[in-house]
């Protein structure tokens, strides 16, 4: 009796959960409600790497300027690709004090892994803060300096050419899959444990290229180990102003990695509605515009209904991309 | 003359009044950190990590270094007192420091472990001074084939221990091996080995869950029954004259000492590996270099000096590819990682070049930090050997709490305290049946490192297991672990023939 009672509370919070995503949410709603108890501030990751970095970066700013009335305790729970975290964010016991950075591994983790069944659109959404950008990079000592160069010798190297690249099956691998089609190319791609030691195989010759975030690649790169021949954004980045797109070369193809703070599913409207106020003076904060300038991050904060729509759109493109590539 | 120079800045910066403060007060929280059993280095940086903002970034840097370091010197205190494993680095300690501290010679244990560990501090901050680049240079020439050649010399030496039974001690890696596959596979990108696919089990088994349970649990188990609850755990006291005696005793110790902090120091620098295999490797080095092997586990003074040589030497190792790559070399260096980052600093190969008062303060700082930590730490050891006194119905539940704080502390799940209470129990029984356990943490520790290394440089080469032998550095490993592993199978061929020609002459 008592279990029904309270899966039948939990559906309810669900569709508040929907509700509060199609309305945009006045400031006044923020002054009603606060956390009463530290709040448990999950890291889809592991430590160290770059989602860990930015969600320290989020709660010192946060501590620094008293954004929030309780204090939020990271934690770390990379396990499962992320399997770990949204399970944890799904049955969490007090959804209104937990919430999570997060990464594209909320799209690709349920759709690799049926079984676990996470729907990436009942979690709430509360900020994205940034969108990550990918750059395609080799070595200097390669000699590589475009495109046409990069093809050309990997081309000629068949399956020897080593692209190394996060998890099977993540952003690193879609990209590499797009370039063996989009180039008729058969580059092996070779997975290591987080971005950091991709970028290290490369400036060690132990890869011949990587689709690195630029925060990763920065210090090989600002050495002149490492040298960005392409960028898989819209746009020319700012800091790589030589590199161009592959939308210029003819290619349509961008893709970004989204750095986003969800709510658990069955959030309550008036505290979704007290953390997207708090991410927002993140965003505008000066430490987080400089890491963003600094880390060549893009994107404009949106919150609920707008952010709910991107979720959307990116899930399904996802879906595609992942059965395109034989992965589901 | 230049790094002279750079050097006497760096001193500069670290006696300023503010930074000796923040020196004093990091390496004293360490302490504490690393002494509690299952809080370790990672989690003091990681929660003190916020407060940094009040300082500047080399004031930061210096005090989060200080705890890194302080809880290397405590995490042999709780390893030696009670048995369990301060913290993941000190998890060789317990194997020869527990038994020093039931034939009542805590106080040598403590002597020993705080002298090695500011020997092995101390070497690695000057070779450290010295060599920063070139070694960054050969931390980016280990590729995965190097790697596992590394992780496969870690398991030659802890096999190839004659005094051991070699099948008992196989069988206890194969354990450990399969535990370390559990959760998500980095390569197919699937979780796999999920017991009843209980969700606990995708973020795999912790090393830390099984050594707690093994030595915390098992050990205080095993101690009940073989006193039924009527014994202190030891008698040890401290008087001047110990002390000195066991600094004397300490000269024997040098060579372990030695070849402790340049193991750990080099292993420490190579991405992803760390102080605690750093380490276990120490423990195996020194017992397979030995005289004695057979007294290792038992009571050596030995098997604490080479651990905490290491595993000192290690984290200062582990700042090298921080600071000259961006790249960590152990769990604690990537929490300082992204302090650096948030401090607005960017880790790299030019940061010896950019920032030169950031580099040279912390650098100038771990000396500092050293001296204080051993001063610090001596100064506790009366404190520390009160403890041991207690009646072990005191102790005891003293230690099962601290057992299961240090199974949740690091993920903060209950699943791992029960696990943990599982493996204590499993722990106990294997130790009925003499097998022994620590090849099973070593497993444990390296498998997660081996694996991935394997795999990919297999991917590399087309299945081809003559990469692990064409490449210089890995060929050269390779040859050093068919040797350490072959030696004993001679010896104890060798002693055989000997033995049963002797019987057939009686």
């Amino acid at each position: 009796m008592k279990s029904l009672k309270v899966s039948g509370i939990g559906a309810l919070a669900v569709a508040l959960a929907f509700a509060v995503a199609g309305v945009s949410v006045s400031k006044d709603a923020t002054a009603a409600w606060e956390p009463k108890k530290p709040v448990e501030f999950v890291i889809m990751a592991g430590k160290g790497g770059g989602a860990d970095k930015m969600a320290r970066l989020m709660q010192s700013v946060i501590e620094k300027h008293k954004f929030s009335s309780k204090p939020m305790t990271p934690i770390n729970k990379p396990g499962g690709s992320g399997a770990e975290a949204l399970i944890h964010l799904k049955q969490a016991s007090d959804p209104d004090h937990t919430i999570m950075v997060t990464l594209n591994s909320f799209y690709t983790t349920p759709l690799r892994q049926e079984k676990l069944k996470i729907d990436p659109l009942s979690y709430t959404p509360i900020a994205r803060m940034a969108l990550d950008t990918f750059l395609l990079w080799v070595h200097k000592d390669s000699g590589i300096k475009n495109v046409d160069e990069f093809v050309k010798a990997a081309k000629s190297s068949g399956n020897k050419w080593i692209m190394a690249g996060t998890g099977k099956g993540q952003e690193d691998q879609l990209l590499t899959d797009f370039l063996n089609s989009a180039y008729d190319l058969d580059m092996k791609y070779v997975p290591f444990k987080g971005g950091g030691r991709v970028a290290k195989e490369l400036a060690g010759k132990h890869a011949n290229s990587t689709v690195n975030n630029p925060s990763e690649q920065l210090g090989f790169y600002q050495a002149g180990d490492t040298v960005p021949i392409a960028a898989f954004t819209p746009d020319r980045l700012p800091m790589f102003k030589d590199s161009p797109t592959f939308k210029e070369l003819g290619k349509d193809y961008v893709y970004f990695m989204q750095r986003s703070v969800v709510g658990a599913p069955g959030m309550s409207k008036e505290a979704a509605a007290y953390y997207q106020n708090v991410f927002k003076q993140v965003y505008d904060s000066a430490e987080w515009q400089k890491y963003m300038k600094d880390k060549s991050l893009q994107g404009e904060y949106i919150t609920g209904g707008d952010l709910q729509a991107f979720w959307k759109k990116e899930f399904e493109n996802h879906r595609q991309m992942l059965t395109k590539m034989g992965e589901m | 003359m230049e790094i002279l120079g750079h050097l006497l800045d760096g001193f500069a910066i670290a006696f300023e009044f503010q930074n000796l403060l923040l020196v004093i007060i990091g390496v004293t929280v360490g302490l504490f950190v690393g002494a509690m059993p299952g809080l370790g280095s990672v989690n003091g940086v990681a929660i003190l990590l916020p407060v940094t903002f009040a300082v500047p970034p080399t004031g930061a840097i210096i005090f989060l270094a200080a705890i890194y370091y302080g809880a290397m010197y405590g995490g042999a205190i709780s390893s030696i007192m009670l048995g369990i494993p301060g913290a993941s680095t000190a998890v060789a300690t317990t194997f020869d420091g527990r038994p020093l501290a039931l034939q009542g010679k805590a106080d040598h244990a403590l002597i020993a472990a705080a002298t090695a560990s500011f020997a092995g501090g101390t070497i690695s901050v000057i070779l450290f001074t010295l060599f920063a680049p070139p070694l960054a240079a050969v931390a980016l020439a280990f590729g995965s084939p190097e790697i596992f050649a590394l992780m496969m010399l870690a398991f030659a030496t802890f096999i190839g221990l004659g005094s051991d039974d070699i099948p008992k001690t196989i069988f206890s890696i194969c354990i450990g091996l399969v535990l370390s596959t559990v959760g998500y596979d980095v390569i197919s990108g699937e979780p796999r080995l999920l017991f009843l696919d209980i969700t606990g089990f995708l973020h795999g088994i912790n090393f830390l869950v099984l050594a707690i349970g093994i030595y915390g649990i098992g050990e205080m188990l095993w101690t009940i029954e073989t006193s039924q609850g009527k014994m202190t755990v030891s008698q040890a006291t401290l008087s001047i004259s110990r002390f000195f005696d066991g600094m004397r005793k300490l000269t024997g110790s040098i060579k372990t000492m030695l070849m402790g902090s340049f193991l750990g120091y080099f292993v420490g620098i190579l991405p992803a590996a760390g102080a605690t295999p750093g380490s276990l490797m120490a423990y195996g080095v020194a017992k397979t270099m030995a005289k004695d092997p057979a007294s290792y586990g038992k009571g050596n003074v030995d098997g604490v000096v080479a651990p905490e040589a290491a595993n000192n030497a290690a984290s200062t190792g582990s700042m090298l590819p921080m600071i000259t790559l961006g790249i960590p070399g152990s769990p604690t260096t990537a929490i300082l990682l992204g302090g650096m980052v948030i401090w607005g600093l960017e880790p790299g190969p030019r940061m010896f070049i950019e920032q030169t008062e950031f580099v040279w303060g912390l650098i100038g700082s771990l000396y500092v930090a050293n001296l204080f930590s051993v001063i610090i730490n001596l100064a506790f050891i009366p404190v520390f050997l009160w403890v041991l006194r207690l009646p072990f119905t005191i102790l005891a539940p003293m230690i099962f709490v601290a057992c299961v704080i240090g199974g949740f502390a690091p993920i903060q799940d209950m699943h791992d305290v029960w696990l943990m209470l599982i493996f204590g129990v499993v722990g106990y029984l294997m130790r009925k049946l003499d097998y022994p356990m620590a090849p099973a943490v070593l497993a444990i520790v390296l498998g997660p490192l081996a694996e991935p290394a394997l795999r990919q440089s297999l991917l590399i080469s087309d299945g081809s297991f003559a990469i692990f032998f064409e490449r210089p550095i890995s060929g050269g490993i390779m040859a050093v672990t068919i040797f350490v592993f072959v030696l004993p199978i001679y010896r104890a061929i060798r002693t055989r023939l000997r033995g049963s020609s002797a019987g057939g002459a009686a």
